[in-house]
C-alpha cells in the first residue's frame, strides 16, 4: 500500500493497542482507521484515558501496536526495527509534548539543535538552524508558553513529514495557548501536517478535521469548515 | 522508647523491602572488613612453629658467621664483585675459634663450611646454600629429618621448604656446582630462616653469577662440600658456628654486645630471636599485603556504598515525602536512613570478622620449613573494634550527606519525586556538539553528575593502584615472592577487581536510572537504542581512563610507602601498564553495557509519560 495519488501522508488500519490479559485486558486503542492528508491539521479529542496519547505514540513510532498497520510517507512503519523506528522519528516525525520535555541543562538553542546533531548535521549547521528559530535563552528563564515554543522548534528541526502534538496547550494559560495556536496556524499555512491530541474542544475547533475518541476507538469525525482560517481567538474562545 | 522502636521498624521494613540492595551493601562492606580482620589476625602467628622446630632440632641460641673477603656485613644479601681486580678469598675460620669458649657459651657445633653454588634439579636451575656437615649428628643444630636419612657421601639433605618448592623427593637427583647428588632426605632447621628467606637474616654471599638467585639450603658431607666449593660456579667458603648459651633468653643481648665491640672483619652474631623473625618475614609480607589491600578495599567499599546509598536515596524520595507528610520530623527521617545503613554495616562487620578469622589459618600455615600448625589467629577486642569501626565509618560517611539532604528536602518536592536538576557544563556541551551522536550523548551524560564522575574515577584509581602495586611486587620479587605472599596478592587482586566491578555496575545503573528521561527524550528525537547504550557506556569510560592513569601513579606511591624499610622496587614494563589500562577500559565497557542496555531499552512512551505525570 502506498499513497500513489498523494491523498494521504499518514495512514492507520485496524490499529490496536492492548495492555494486560484476560479479565485485566485494557484496549487503549481499539481498531482505529485513519487517513491524514498532506498539510492537514487533525485534532483528536476525547476525555482523559480514552487512548489519545497512546494513538499518538503509535503513529509516531514511540510505541508498537498490538495489531494493525501504520503507513507514514508511503512506508509501513509498524514492523520496523527499533533502529529504523529511531531513524523514522529523527527524519519524519516531530513530537510536541504537554510537559515540554526540554533538557534542563541545555539552553533553548541547544535543545533545538539536538535532533539535528543526532541526525548527523554539522554543529554549525545545527546551530544556525536553531538560532533561526530562537533567541538564546535558558529554558528555566522561559515561561511555559515560551518553553513549548522551544519544544515546537525542536520538533521542526529535521523538517518532519508530520508533527505530533500531545496536549500542547495542557500546561499553558489562555494567552500562551493562543500564541501557540497562532504558531500552529503558521505551520499549517506552510503546509506542515499536524496531528494535535487535546481534550479541549476550543483547541480542536481550530483544526481542519476533528476526531473524537472514547474507550480507544473513534466515535465521531467532523470536518471543520472554518478551520484555522477563521479568527483564532474567536474560534478558540480565547479572545478577550 | 516508642521512637526507637519506630526507627527500628522503619529501617528493618525498608531493608526487607529491598533485600537485594541490602545484601549487596552488606557484601561490599563485609569484603573490606574480612580483609582487615585477616591482616590483623595474622600478627605473631609464626611464634609457635618456630619454637617447636627449635626444640626438635636443638636449634642454636646464636649463629656466628664469617664471610669471604673478610666481609661480615649483615643484611639480606651480600654481593661480591665477580671479575673484580681481586678474586674473593675464603673466610678465615680462625676468627670463629675464640667464640667457642667465650664467656656465657655452654656448647657449640661447627664451624661448618658454607658456600653458594648453582643448582640444577630436573628442568629447574637456581642456587643453593650448601653447608658441609659430618655424617654424625651435631650436638647443636641437629636438623630434624622430615623424610629419608642424613647426609652421606654422594647424598645430600634438602631443607624441607626448598624441597617442597622444587618438588624434590628422597631418591631424586640434583646437581650442585656441576656434580650430581642424590637426595637422601629433607629436614627442617631453626639455625637459618627457611626458604625463600634463607638470606633474610644471616646474609648470603652471592657471587659468580648467582646475584639474581634466591638460594635454598642443602646439607652435604664435608668432603662433598669441599668438592662443590672447587666448582667454577661456587663461591669461596664462608663458615657458620652454632652456639648454645647458658642464658638462651639473653641471646639477643649476647649477640648485640659482641657485634658492637667487634671489628668490621670479626664474625657477626645472630640471635635465635632474629632468625625467628626471619622465618616470620613471609607472614609479615602477607600481613603487609593484606593490611594495605584492606585499606584499599575499604576505600572501594566507601565508593560502593556512596553510590548504592545515593541510588537508594533517589528511590526513597517519595518515601521520605510520605514520612514527613504524616508528621515525621527531618531528624526522624535522617535517623531512619542512617540507622538502616548502620544496621547493615554492623551485620557486615560480623560477617567480615567471621570470614577473616576463618580464612586466616589458610594463609598463616608455617610452610614446610617449620614444624606443626600455627597458634590460632588472634581475634582480640582491638581487632574486632577496629573492624567494626571501619564498617561503621564507611556506612556513616556514605550515608550522612544524603540522609541530611533527604531530611532537608521539601515535603512537596519529595512527594513529587522530582530528580535533582543536573549540572550544566556549557563548554562541554559546546565541545560535544562536534562529536558523533553516541559520544555526544556519553560526554553530556558523564558531566551531568560530577560527584558520580569523581566516584567513578576514584573507584577505578583505587583498584588500579592495588593492581599496579601487586604488579610491582611480583616484578621486584620475581621468582622469590613466595607462594603465600602470591596467594595474598591474588586474594587482594580478586577482591579489588570484584569490588571495582560491583562499583562500575552500580555507577552505570545509577547513571542509566538518572538518565532515563534524557535517554527516552533522545530516543523520541531519533537516537537509536544502540546510540544510547554506547553513550551510557562511554560515560563510564572517561572516568575509567582517568582512574586507570591515576592508579599507575597510586600503585607506584603505595609501593614506595610500603617498601620504605628497605628492598628495591622494579616498575613493570610500560607495555604491561598500557595493557592494564586497556583491559580496565574493556572491562568497564563490558560491565556497564548491561545496565546501559537495560536503561536504553525502557519504553520511551512509558518513561516520558511517567516523568510528565
Amino acid at each position: 500500500m502506498s499513497d500513489i495519488d498523494g491523498s494521504w501522508v499518514l495512514r492507520a488500519r485496524g490499529l490496536r493497542k492492548e495492555y494486560g490479559k484476560e479479565a485485566g485486558l485494557v484496549r487503549a486503542v481499539d481498531g482505529v482507521d485513519l487517513d491524514v492528508a498532506p498539510g492537514e491539521t487533525l485534532a483528536v479529542m476525547g476525555p482523559s484515558g480514552c487512548g489519545k496519547s497512546t494513538l499518538l505514540h503509535l503513529l509516531g513510532g514511540l510505541d508498537r501496536p498490538s495489531a494493525g498497520e501504520i503507513w507514514l510517507a508511503g512506508q509501513r512503519v509498524d514492523q520496523l526495527t527499533e533502529k529504523a523506528l529511531a531513524r523514522l522519528r529523527r527524519d519524519a516525525v516531530g513530537f510536541v509534548f504537554q510537559a515540554f520535555h526540554l533538557m534542563d541543562e541545555l539552553t533553548a538553542v541547544e535543545n533545538v539543535e539536538l535532533p539535528a546533531l543526532l541526525a548527523g548535521r554539522s554543529p554549525r549547521a545545527a546551530r544556525r538552524l536553531a538560532a533561526e528559530l530562537l533567541e538564546r535563552v535558558l529554558p528555566v528563564a522561559l515561561s511555559g508558553g515560551q518553553r513549548q515554543r522551544v519544544a515546537i522548534a525542536r520538533a521542526l528541526a529535521n523538517e518532519p513529514v508530520v508533527v505530533l502534538a500531545d496536549e500542547p496547550t495542557g500546561n499553558l494559560d489562555s494567552a500562551a495557548a493562543l500564541e501557540l495556536l497562532r504558531l500552529f496556524e503558521s505551520l499549517h499555512a506552510a503546509g506542515q501536517t499536524l496531528i494535535i491530541v487535546t481534550h479541549d474542544s476550543r483547541i480542536a475547533a481550530t483544526a481542519d478535521r476533528m476526531i473524537s475518541m472514547r474507550d480507544g476507538a473513534f466515535v465521531d469525525e467532523t470536518r471543520l469548515t472554518g478551520g484555522t482560517r477563521g479568527n483564532l481567538a474567536d474560534l478558540a474562545g480565547l479572545g478577550g | 522508647m516508642g521512637k526507637i522502636l519506630l526507627v527500628c521498624r522503619l529501617a528493618v521494613k525498608d531493608i526487607r523491602h529491598r533485600p537485594g540492595q541490602a545484601i549487596l551493601l552488606l557484601l561490599v562492606i563485609a569484603a573490606a572488613a574480612a580483609t582487615l580482620t585477616l591482616g590483623l589476625a595474622l600478627q605473631g602467628t609464626t611464634s609457635s612453629p618456630y619454637a617447636r622446630t627449635r626444640a626438635a632440632a636443638n636449634g642454636p641460641d646464636v649463629v656466628a658467621t664469617v664471610f669471604p673477603n673478610g666481609s661480615n656485613a649483615p643484611g639480606p644479601a651480600t654481593s661480591a664483585r665477580p671479575g673484580g681486580p681481586n678474586s674473593p678469598e675464603a673466610a678465615d675460620v680462625g676468627e670463629l675459634a675464640p667464640l667457642e669458649h667465650a664467656s656465657g657459651v655452654a656448647a657449640h657445633s661447627g664451624p661448618f663450611p658454607v658456600m653458594w653454588t648453582l643448582l640444577r634439579a630436573g628442568h629447574t636451575t637456581g642456587s643453593a646454600e650448601v653447608e658441609g656437615r659430618r655424617t654424625a649428628p651435631s650436638s647443636v643444630d641437629r636438623p630434624k629429618l622430615m623424610q629419608g636419612t642424613w647426609v652421606r657421601p654422594g647424598g645430600v639433605v634438602v631443607e624441607a621448604a626448598f624441597a617442597n618448592a622444587l618438588g624434590l623427593h628422597v631418591g631424586d637427583r640434583l646437581s650442585l656446582g656441576g656434580s650430581s647428588f642424590e637426595v637422601t632426605g629433607t629436614a627442617v632447621t631453626a639455625a637459618i630462616p627457611d626458604y625463600p628467606d634463607v638470606c633474610s637474616r644471616l646474609g648470603c654471599f652471592l657471587a659468580n653469577g648467582l646475584a639474581s638467585a634466591n638460594p635454598g639450603l642443602v646439607w652435604a658431607t664435608d668432603a662433598d662440600a669441599e668438592h662443590i666449593a672447587h666448582a667454577a660456579t661456587s663461591t669461596p667458603l664462608a663458615y657458620f658456628l652454632n652456639l648454645k648459651l647458658n642464658d638462651p633468653a639473653g641471646a639477643n643481648a649476647f649477640a648485640g654486645r659482641y657485634n658492637a665491640s667487634a671489628s668490621p672483619t670479626a664474625p657477626f652474631l645472630y640471635s635465635w630471636q632474629s632468625i625467628r623473625d626471619g622465618d616470620a618475614q613471609v607472614i609479615v609480607k602477607v600481613q603487609l599485603v593484606l593490611i594495605t589491600g584492606s585499606w584499599l578495599l575499604a576505600l572501594l567499599a566507601l565508593a560502593s556504598v556512596v553510590v548504592l546509598v545515593g541510588g537508594r536515596m533517589a528511590e526513597q524520595t517519595r518515601r521520605v515525602g510520605l514520612l514527613k507528610a504524616v508528621g515525621g520530623t527531618p531528624r526522624l527521617v535522617a535517623v531512619v536512613l542512617l540507622f538502616e545503613h548502620v544496621l547493615v554495616a554492623l551485620c557486615a562487620a560480623g560477617v567480615g570478622l567471621a570470614a577473616g578469622w576463618l580464612t586466616a589459618p589458610l594463609l598463616d600455615q608455617p610452610g614446610a620449613g617449620l614444624l606443626g600448625a600455627p597458634s590460632a589467629p588472634s581475634l582480640t577486642g582491638s581487632t574486632a573494634g577496629l573492624v567494626v569501626a571501619l564498617a561503621l565509618a564507611v556506612a556513616t560517611v556514605a550515608t550522612f550527606g544524603p540522609a541530611i539532604r533527604a531530611a532537608r528536602q521539601s515535603t512537596v518536592a519529595a512527594l513529587e519525586d522530582s530528580a535533582r536538576a543536573p549540572r550544566r557544563r556549557a563548554s562541554v556541551i559546546r565541545l560535544s556538539a562536534h562529536l558523533p551522536a553516541p559520544l555526544l550523548l556519553g560526554v553530556r551524560l558523564a558531566v551531568r553528575r560530577p560527584r558520580r564522575l569523581l566516584l567513578s574515577v576514584f573507584s577505578v584509581a583505587v583498584t588500579a593502584s592495588g593492581l599496579v602495586a601487586v604488579l610491582i611486587l611480583h616484578e621486584s620479587a620475581g621468582a622469590f615472592l613466595g607462594s603465600r605472599v602470591a596467594q595474598a596478592t591474588t586474594i587482594i587482586s580478586v577482591a579489588l577487581v570484584i569490588l571495582a566491578a560491583v562499583n562500575a555496575v552500580f555507577i552505570a545503573w545509577a547513571t542509566a536510572l538518572d538518565a532515563r528521561h534524557s535517554a527516552a527524550l533522545a530516543r523520541a528525537l531519533g537516537a537509536t537504542p544502540a546510540q544510547i547504550t554506547t553513550g551510557l557506556s562511554v560515560a563510564q569510560l572517561f572516568p575509567a581512563l582517568a582512574g586507570a592513569l591515576l592508579g599507575i601513579a597510586g600503585g607506584i606511591g603505595i609501593t614506595a610507602i610500603t617498601a620504605k624499610n628497605g628492598g628495591t622496587t622494579t616498575i613493570p614494563p610500560v607495555l604491561w601498564l598500557a595493557v592494564m589500562v586497556v583491559v580496565t577500559l574493556l572491562a568497564v565497557a563490558l560491565l556497564t553495557a548491561i545496565p546501559a542496555r537495560i536503561g536504553a531499552r525502557r519504553p520511551v512512551a512509558e518513561v516520558l509519560q511517567a516523568e510528565a505525570a
